[in-house]
């Protein structure tokens, strides 16, 4: 029922989530580049670089509620794919500098000058083309997230089993990357790019150009999400999510609907991680960080799983207090970080999308209280132990 | 110092017995002065020398000097470039005179320098003093003498030596002096066959010692470096076998300390089905308890100091298990049957405790000591095991035992077994299952505390401690089997070994990275770990 | 149970409020000049990093004391990076942009270095920064204050070879770029001294690494081919602990196989019991126990200021107050804090340092420095064993790797270029 009532309001909701990221990828650029620094309505740089930053974990959020919220596939690994898609794009912008680099090398990046090494590795060929970077940024965490995703589905590794490995994925990556005899840079990564398509990365038109590019990814996302859900793959999805066994018995191939759902998770993260590199100027190990992964999957919480705006305002939340409170209680900013975790937990087990619906619900309901078909999702606030509300196969 | 003490003693008795004698001291001090005051000599070289020649001149307090250099007690006065034996006192150096050992007017702290040493003069010292003390009736002394030679290899102390073995009773003690003296031969231009007598009689002993004193001579020509070359490959196919047996033997320790640190995970994860995010912190909080008990220990009572560590042990069980029991009371008890928020919760909670260390002892590491009985090491055949290393082997796996013993044959344990196979019916059996909740948390926690005591010996003990064993936790809890005791236990081990075989082949980063896939390999062919709980509950 | 939600989220509300207030550019109070710290205070660096802040605002209340600069008192703004690379980038944008500090103290790792790096050469801002790093870099906004490769590997080597008559190298690091490039450059040193290859062995470990068993164990094997065996360590912070706790209970004594640390000083120490561990040896420059009147007078003032007369002192503070102090003077000889201004004043800036000399501010960003080489004592201070003769001045472009020897800096007009190429005749970064 509770999905019964997602789908109903889904649409509409969509629609306006959707012309809300066009009309501030449109807005926030004009309010940049157009109005003068002295007006009060005018977005200094910085903070277009800040909300892009935003909106890239937005994306990566939506990618994993897609697979956690929808399907039931909680992956303590997003972030591989998140700094897949990063790295290859990176490569793409270690190339496009050229001899600008400081050894003045016109092939070689700076890191492979001063380690010695004599000629260009192979995965490295094909990066000085956009396209074929843009290709690989969806590609390469594709094709590792069906290979990944083809074995463990098949042998239906599920619940905590699956979350470990994605976890173990993502920390055998951020070890194999930080070696520097890998050719990615070692830990300090990728850095010191100049530009992007032929445009200065650093211009501001620039920063709002790949401001507007990610809220328009974000959006397209949001639409694909959508869709998928309202369709009957979606359906079967949310069959599996919640009775894994009983969708297998009905006769439906539960792994490839997994491994769909999985590998387009993969790739959108991947275009999250593509669209954040320009836009921090750095890509690096830490990115691999099983912290960061665990993150993700905050923010998702955060915002209300299983909800497809939910994830976005549980990233651009979360981040905008990070970014707040290492400012402001640069000593114990940690402490409230925390605890928001455990309120948010211990309060709003739906997040912060899920008191909106308690709220809307109850309204209905006070409303018309004859009205049956439109339940509230139940929001135990209490803190005595109910059986469980949600099925465990969703772990 | 109880050689200084002796000789001082010896010194003494000369000076009331024998007047006569007194007066060849004299004369004596007055030849060895210059000597002293060379040691305060510009840079490292000229006090080399000057330590040597303090060494031949035989004088009987010369090893008390040359020791007092070495240990930097040696001082050397910034006006008169007087050179003092001195001890610190407050402001000022209680000073000696380094010939007499008479008692001299106190020098303040700025007037005075001290004489500096590095490594290799105190090896000269060693050896220098090695000369001196062979005939020592210290059994210590004479084998450290011993040692020195045979570091130093110096071919002028081969008639002092055939001196000493001559003398010795002390079988051990023979046995070093005669491979030093084969050492000593080595490196002098003795004859081909008394060289050669000399290699086997190395060869016999440690074989990484005798590697080293063998290698430089494979290289030459004829029967010599012949004899080397064989003796050399001797050892080495023998170090081949110790070799595996050193990484079995290393591997259990890896494991040992893989298994502490996931065995309170076992429980708070494997049997509660909490994702207990919040565990490398109770390792964390053991291990600043092992630190708060240690310092009150040395201020208090500084006789227990070595005994601290045993002190430490049930007071971290229980700050750790008490802290379990708060949280688990506090946050966790709301949120059974959603598993997964428990890893949003205890994730808070962690950055929660991690802070709140760092604000409270700093953000740096800080000093756990180690008792003697955890330090040094000890050689079985060609393989050094260090003693920290396997009190953790004996004490991870005495972990397991209790805890296996709790959870099979105490009354705690039954209930434990009992809620967490079948709440329901648990509860209506009459069992508190809330209680019972609160206090396998704790106790899971609580033995995360232990380990955090047993991890304190080898691995700093900073905010971030916990962090570095979170991960390799989970593994090792999930490789071995959610729910299951056993699958820790060998899930660890076999982690451990695994790891420790990939390292020479692989190196450490490439070594981890193999073992990481190998887990995700493994779990696709038994996808709930290697003992897989069985039956219908973990359908669910 | 709703009401207590729904104020949850209120506060929540007022919190997101306060904070988009707090982002909006701040109205700089014009009687104070702002500066910016950049150092983790929480994540894996805060174990090294949060001393260095506390040194800045120790140094920030002395100068404001001595009344500030330009006659303004100087305004500490602190924020947290919390050892997260991208997020040091933001940091660096907000402090630059938002706070309009006038130059910033900050980064550890060359990763946040690296990534904070290209904010400041974009928005023009100063970044000074305080820890020994692998060179190979030079940049116009960035002064290092920290150690060059030449200030503290290749005299720690010679020191080896030549006073305990070293033959046989281990370099053991950690896998990052400040060991790979040390190492690099120190083979290429050896190896033009004369050593071969194979009594070269190179190892590296992971971030962190806690397990050493093996490698002690193999560099005791290595240690045993019969010529004297020393260890040149680059291991990071972290894993030193562990690292010198095996050592000490393998029983590889000082005497037998010295261990060279370029990243363990003082502070990291602090963690250890170091009587196991008398004679190994750290290569910095300035140790605490280095006997001048600067180095008295700056230990009992922060004492003071920290009231813990426990707290260590060490190589990166001293970097810091030379940083700072320069800063300071550079400021003063422009009169104005503006960065153009500042950057063409402190070429040639010299100020004391604590080892009783004096640091100069050189055309290539790097600073001179006396190279120090000290034993570990019992109390876990060093003895300082040698000395260089005179200073030593940063080089940035290492001599012993092929890409870099050619290339030198000089940020003085007119050439105003951090990678020359004496060959080509040419500024290699900028092409027209």
């Amino acid at each position: 029922m509770i999905t019964q009532w997602f789908f109903k309001h889904g649409d509409r909701r969509g629609v306006i989530v959707i012309a809300f990221l066009v009309g501030i990828a449109c807005l926030v650029p004009l309010l940049n580049l157009l109005v003068p620094d002295t007006s009060p309505l005018h977005v200094p740089t910085y903070l277009v670089s800040l909300l892009g930053k935003y909106l890239t974990y937005a994306l990566l959020a939506v990618a994993l509620d897609l697979v956690w919220g929808f399907c039931g596939i909680l992956s303590l690994g997003h972030g591989a794919f998140f700094a897949l898609g990063g790295y290859a794009m990176g490569m793409y912008l270690m190339r496009q500098i050229g001899p600008r680099g400081v050894y003045a090398d016109p092939v070689l990046p700076d890191f492979m000058v001063f380690l010695n090494w004599k000629e260009l590795p192979w995965f490295w060929y094909g990066f000085d083309n956009f396209w074929f970077a843009a290709l690989m940024v969806v590609l390469v965490p594709g094709v590792l997230a069906f290979g990944f995703g083809w074995l463990a589905f098949r042998s239906r590794v599920t619940g905590v089993y699956l979350s470990i490995i994605t976890q173990a994925l993502t920390y055998a990556l951020l070890l194999a990357f930080f070696r520097n005899d890998m050719g990615f840079g070692g830990n300090n990564g990728l850095t010191d790019f100049k530009d992007i398509l032929g445009f200065n990365i650093q211009a501001g038109t620039t920063r709002s150009a790949l401001f507007a590019a990610t809220a328009l990814f974000l959006a397209l996302a949001v639409f694909v999400s959508g869709f998928i859900i309202r369709s009957k793959l979606g359906k079967v999805l949310v069959g599996v999510r919640d009775a894994e066994s009983r969708m297998r018995f009905l006769g439906y191939r539960v792994d490839r609907y997994k491994l769909f759902v999985w590998t387009l998770s993969a790739m959108m993260a991947g275009i999250a991680g593509a669209l954040y590199v320009p836009q921090v100027g750095i890509i690096n190990p830490s990115e691999f960080e099983p912290a960061n992964s665990i993150e993700a999957v905050i923010w998702v919480a955060v915002g209300g799983r299983g909800t497809i705006i939910g994830p976005i305002i549980g990233a651009v939340l979360v981040n905008f207090g990070k970014t707040y409170f290492t400012t402001a209680f640069p000593e114990a900013w940690l402490f409230a970080l925390g605890a928001l975790f455990i309120l948010v937990t211990l309060f709003l087990p739906k997040g912060i999308l899920g008191l909106y619906g308690a709220w809307k619900a109850r309204r209905a309901a006070d409303a018309a209280q004859k009205d049956d078909e439109v339940l509230p999702p139940v929001v135990k606030q209490s803190g005595k132990r109910v059986p469980a509300p949600e099925p465990q196969a969703a772990e | 110092m109880s050689l200084s003490r002796f000789l001082t003693i010896i010194a003494m008795l000369g000076l009331c017995l024998l007047p006569a004698a007194a007066g060849a001291q004299a004369v004596d001090d007055a030849k060895l002065k210059p000597l002293v005051e060379a040691l305060a000599g510009d840079n490292f070289d000229d006090t080399s020398k000057a330590v040597s020649e303090l060494a031949k001149s035989g004088a009987p307090r010369a090893a008390v000097i040359l020791n007092a250099l070495s240990a930097g007690d040696l001082y050397v006065s910034k006006t008169d470039k007087s050179v003092f034996l001195g001890v610190r006192d407050g402001s000022d150096y209680a000073a000696t005179d380094p010939l007499s050992g008479a008692k001299l007017a106190p020098v303040p702290r700025s007037a005075a320098e001290k004489i500096k040493v590095n490594n290799r003069l105190r090896r000269d010292i060693a050896a220098a003093i090695g000369g001196l003390t062979l005939m020592s009736t210290d059994a210590t002394e004479r084998r450290s003498a011993a040692e020195a030679i045979l570091k130093n290899r110096d071919p002028e102390s081969i008639p002092l030596l055939d001196q000493a073995i001559s003398a010795e009773k002390d079988a051990g003690i023979k046995m070093l002096m005669q491979r030093a003296k084969a050492a000593a031969v080595l490196n002098s231009s003795a004859a081909d066959d008394v060289k050669i007598a000399a290699i086997a009689e190395i060869k016999s002993g440690n074989g990484r010692e005798a590697l080293g004193l063998l290698t430089p001579l494979a290289g030459i020509q004829g029967p010599v470096g012949e004899a080397a070359g064989a003796a050399i490959s001797s050892i080495n196919s023998e170090l081949e076998i110790w070799n595996g047996i050193q990484n079995i033997v290393y591997g259990l320790s890896l494991g040992s300390v893989l298994l502490l640190a996931a065995i309170g995970l076992a429980i708070t994860f494997g049997v509660m089905g909490v994702i207990n995010m919040a565990h490398g912190e109770m390792v964390m909080i053991g291990a600043y308890t092992t630190f708060v008990v240690q310092q009150i220990v040395h201020a208090s009572m500084p006789a227990l100091s070595e005994y601290s560590l045993l002190i430490a042990l049930p007071v971290a069980f229980l700050v750790s298990g008490g802290i379990g029991v708060v949280i688990e009371r506090g946050i966790i008890r709301f949120l059974y049957g959603r598993p997964l928020e428990t890893l949003l919760a205890t994730w808070g909670i962690s950055l929660v405790l991690q802070q709140a260390t760092r604000s409270w002892f700093g953000a740096s590491n800080v000093q756990v000591s180690s008792p003697s009985w955890m330090s040094g090491s000890f050689d079985v055949g060609m393989l050094t095991l260090t003693w920290s290393r396997l009190w953790i082997i004996v004490f991870a796996l005495s972990v397991f035992a209790v805890l296996q013993l709790v959870l099979k044959k105490t009354m705690l344990g039954l209930r434990m077994r009992a809620v967490t196979q079948n709440r329901r019916m648990a509860s209506s059996m009459g069992i508190r299952t809330p209680w019972v909740d609160a206090l396998t948390f704790g106790l899971g926690s609580g033995i995360a505390g232990i380990a955090g005591v047993a991890l304190s010996q080898i691995d700093n003990v900073s905010p971030n401690l916990g962090q570095g064993y979170i991960i390799d936790s989970f593994m090792v809890v999930v490789f071995g089997g959610v729910g299951n005791l056993w699958g820790t236990l060998v899930g660890a081990m076999s982690l451990g070994i695994a790891n420790k075989f990939l390292e020479p082949f692989a190196g450490a980063v490439l070594g981890k990275i193999l073992v990481l896939v190998l887990i995700i390999l493994f779990i696709q062919k038994r996808p709930r770990g290697l003992f897989a709980l069985k039956g219908r509950a973990i359908e669910a | 149970m709703f009401s207590l939600t729904a104020r949850f989220i209120g506060t929540l509300a007022a919190a997101a409020v306060g904070a988009t207030l707090a982002l909006s550019p701040a109205k700089a109070a014009e009687d104070t000049i702002k500066v910016g710290i950049l150092h983790s205070l929480s994540g894996t660096m805060a174990i090294s990093e949060t001393t260095l802040k506390d040194t800045m605002l120790f140094l920030i209340d002395e100068q404001n004391k001595k009344g500030g600069v330009l006659g303004k008192k100087l305004e500490a703004v602190v924020v947290d990076p919390a050892s997260d690379w991208p997020l040091f980038a933001e940091k660096a944008r907000q402090l630059i942009e938002q706070d309009k500090v006038a130059a910033v103290f900050g980064c550890w790792t060359s990763s946040s270095r690296k990534s904070v790096l290209p904010v400041f050469e974009e928005l023009n801002s100063l970044l000074f920064y305080p820890v020994q790093y692998e060179g190979e870099e030079s940049s116009r906004n960035v002064f290092y204050t920290g150690a060059a490769p030449n200030q503290q590997a290749i005299p720690a080597v010679d020191y080896l070879a030549s006073q305990e008559g070293v033959q046989r190298w281990v370099l053991a690091g950690t896998d990052y770029v400040y060991p790979q490039t040390t190492n690099k450059i120190l083979k290429a040193y050896l190896n033009a001294k004369g050593v071969k290859d194979e009594d070269i062995m190179i190892n590296y470990t992971p971030f962190g690494h806690s397990d050493w068993q093996t490698i002690v164990s193999d560099i005791k094997k290595f240690g045993s081919a019969g010529k004297k065996t020393a260890v040149v360590s680059t291991i990071n912070g972290d894993a030193n602990v562990p690292f010198y706790k095996e050592l000490a209970n393998q029983g590889i004594k000082a005497e037998d196989i010295p261990v060279v640390a370029f990243s363990v000083g003082e502070e990291e120490l602090a963690g250890l019991d170091t009587k196991p561990l008398v004679g190994h040896l750290a290569a910095w420059n300035y140790f605490e126990s280095v006997d001048s009147d600067a180095n008295a007078e700056f230990i009992k003032k922060w004492h003071a200021y920290i009231k813990n007369d426990k707290r260590v002192t060490n190589d990166p503070m001293e970097a810091t107050f030379i940083g700072f102090n320069m800063w300071v003077k550079a400021v003063e000889a422009a009169g104005t804090t503006k960065s153009d201004a500042v950057i063409d004043s402190i070429v040639g800036v010299s100020v004391p340092n604590l080892s009783g000399g004096s640091a100069t501010m050189m055309p290539n960003h790097h600073i001179t420095k006396p190279v120090l080489i000290g034993e570990v004592q019992d109390d876990g201070q060093f003895d300082i064993v040698y000395r260089t003769p005179g200073l030593v001045v940063g080089d940035e472009w290492s001599d012993y790797l092929p890409g870099s020897k050619d290339l030198i800096s000089d940020w003085r007009k007119p050439m105003s270029c951090g990678n020359f190429n004496v060959v080509s005749g040419k500024c290699g970064g900028v092409t027209n």
